[in-house]
């Protein structure tokens, strides 16, 4: 018998009492292998964990470990490695699903944040063709329903909304955002009401860095009795996610975000709705018996568990979990928050420069997205870039909302608990320059 | 390698003066048999519109509209002054050149003889997410030159 390694054990160590600063970030930044080199002859300054965050060496190694010493399939197999695997899975299922305080069966493993959305839009979609069974029949849709998102969300929980609403007849409505980047809630009021069947919206825009009111806007749903979606990609890496607490029905959130490896996100589901809801994908392991003209299907999460599924990932992901919690989620937010400050404060004193989102001083993620007038954002990244500043640049998976602020692109920086003051004064630094090399 | 490389001179200088731009101000001229397309790189949003006029077997006008970085801006500027006037089978001829060049990753050297300005783009063949930029309205203009001379009857 393997022992559990100690990185898969529920019980992880307190977090300190002291606020994170600058001493603690650097010796944080230690344990990841990949910040550790020099990029364009200069240090990195990774500041694109928005879109993807880097590993500890603690993550890196609970994925080998899988594959050095448990490599098996789970949920079969009798045979040593397969029990050890299958242990290991639900281990990790249950880390992840504590982490973000949901029971074990509430945690259904995807590939991503946008295959969770997906499964939810296709699962509705499957509740309102005919022959559906009668327990799914409070997730169908049809003309004259209403699924309401917000102007900040990123495609992946617009685009699957969409189709679901043109395969269904129902329509999509939006909430506005104001020119600070703040949900307009009394607008929210009037466009959700007794034809909304579906709110889904983000926890955390990962453009403007604003946190929305998940409790007001969870009472409005439930109000009128509609479904609750939440995403939480910006918001479960970054700070305190008590799924239970917010009350909402549905979220997703994403691994490759919160220092785990791509492939494996996580759709959290009230175990009374996952169970009542027709499946995704078909095939082996989700099934109880099969038939030549049918199937029965598995509870929750098994039930949305089709083939084999990503193991090590799954394994990779508690274990950024538990680095996560002993960190604490708390004191993440608060630097996290500082950084943010700065950077905002920073950027808006910069000749030219228009940041999106709350304005200096109002709380936001440690994020920003702006503007350099006369230059483009891909030039603005490529300039940073040629001092060892990894910056995204584009629309971020959000056009409607670049829309809406009358823009096409903008670069933005984003923190994580590895990002120092220094890492954000380097940035602003810059920025500054960049409008004097292109003659703008 | 350097920005300097990627950003030369040039470069800047067109990515500000823009020659060829005005596509909605300006007509196409009388008896020239004209196409036009748009091209949007999904990844930045940049977009851009050329429109092509050909007769007497020359490109006698190429303008266009767009909105993007400072490559892909200065690519259509380089790419206005180089073609019109060209021959058509020898435009085509430098559009496959550039192309070539900008794919090769830093593999094919640029022959100004061949390209003029269009050479001082070998550095971005460097950069993979900067091949598009540069790329892109010579795309569309390879689009608007086929639906032109498919017009003119050639």
């Amino acid at each position: 018998m393997v022992a559990t390694p100690a990185h898969l054990l529920p019980s992880v160590g307190l977090p300190s009492a002291a606020q994170l600063g600058n001493e603690e970030v650097l010796r944080i930044r230690n344990d990841f292998p990949i910040l550790q080199q020099p990029v364009n002859g200069m240090p990195l300054v990774y500041l694109d964990s928005g879109a993807t965050s880097q590993n500890p060496l603690s993550v890196i190694e609970s994925e080998q470990e899988f594959y050095e010493q448990r490599n098996s399939a789970v949920h079969r197999g009798a045979h040593f490695l397969a029990v050890e695997a299958t242990e290991g899975f639900e281990d990790a299922r249950a880390t992840v699903a504590s982490f973000i305080v949901a029971d074990w069966d509430e945690v259904v493993w995807t590939s991503n944040a946008t295959e969770g959305l997906n499964l939810l839009s296709y699962s509705f979609l499957n509740a309102s063709l005919p022959g559906a069974a009668p327990e799914a029949a409070q997730f169908a849709l049809g003309s004259g329903d209403e699924i309401v998102v917000t102007e900040m969300e990123h495609h992946a929980n617009l685009i699957p909304w969409q189709q679901l609403a043109q395969r269904t007849g129902a329509i999509v409505r939006y909430i506005p955002v104001d020119d600070h980047g703040v949900l307009d809630l009394e607008a929210a009021e009037s466009i959700v009401g007794p034809r909304t069947r579906i709110l889904a919206f983000t926890h955390a825009s990962n453009v403007l860095g604003t946190i929305n009111p998940v409790e007001r806007l969870v009472r409005l749903a439930h109000g009128v009795g509609a479904l609750v979606v939440l995403d939480a990609c910006q918001s479960a890496p970054h700070m305190p996610l008590d799924v239970k607490d917010l009350d909402v029905d549905f979220a997703v959130l994403s691994g490759h975000k919160m220092l785990a490896p791509t492939g494996v996100g996580v759709l959290y589901g009230k175990s009374e709705l996952l169970n009542a809801m027709p499946p995704f994908l078909t095939g082996g392991s989700m099934i109880t018996t099969v038939t030549m003209e049918k199937a029965e299907f598995l509870p929750s999460p098994q039930r949305f568990e089709a083939g084999t599924q990503k193991i090590s990932q799954a394994i990779a992901l508690a274990s950024a979990a538990n680095y996560l919690t002993e960190t604490g989620m708390g004191r993440i937010h608060e630097w996290e928050s500082v950084l943010g400050m700065r950077l905002v404060e920073g950027l808006a004193s910069i000749p030219g420069v228009r940041v999106l989102g709350p304005e200096a001083g109002v709380e936001r993620l440690g994020l920003a997205s702006f503007d350099v007038e006369g230059v483009h954002a891909h030039d603005v990244g490529q300039f940073l870039d040629s001092r060892g500043i990894a910056v995204r640049v584009g629309h971020h998976c959000a056009q409607p909302l670049h829309r809406r602020y009358g823009l096409t692109a903008t670069t933005r920086a984003s923190t994580y608990l590895y990002n120092t003051t220094d890492d954000v004064d380097a940035l602003l630094e810059g920025v500054a320059a960049v409008r004097g090399y292109f003659g703008a | 390698m350097g920005l300097e490389q990627l950003y030369q001179q040039v470069i800047l200088d067109h990515s500000k003066s823009r020659h060829g731009s005005g596509l909605a101000s300006t007509a196409a001229p009388e008896g020239a048999a004209s196409g036009q397309s748009h091209q949007l790189n999904p990844v930045c949003g940049d977009e851009i519109t050329v429109r092509v006029a050909v007769s007497d077997g020359h490109v006698s006008q190429i303008r266009w509209d767009g909105a993007g970085c400072s490559i892909s801006m200065a690519s259509a500027s380089v790419l206005s002054d180089l073609a019109e006037g060209m021959e058509i089978g020898e435009f085509t001829g430098v559009i496959a050149t550039f192309r070539d060049m900008l794919r090769s990753r830093g593999k094919v050297t640029a022959d100004p003889e061949v390209l003029g300005d269009a050479a001082a783009f070998e550095g971005v063949s460097r950069y993979a997410a900067r091949v598009k930029c540069a790329m892109i309205s010579w795309v569309a203009a390879e689009d608007a030159l086929g639906q032109a001379v498919s017009k003119s009857g050639k």
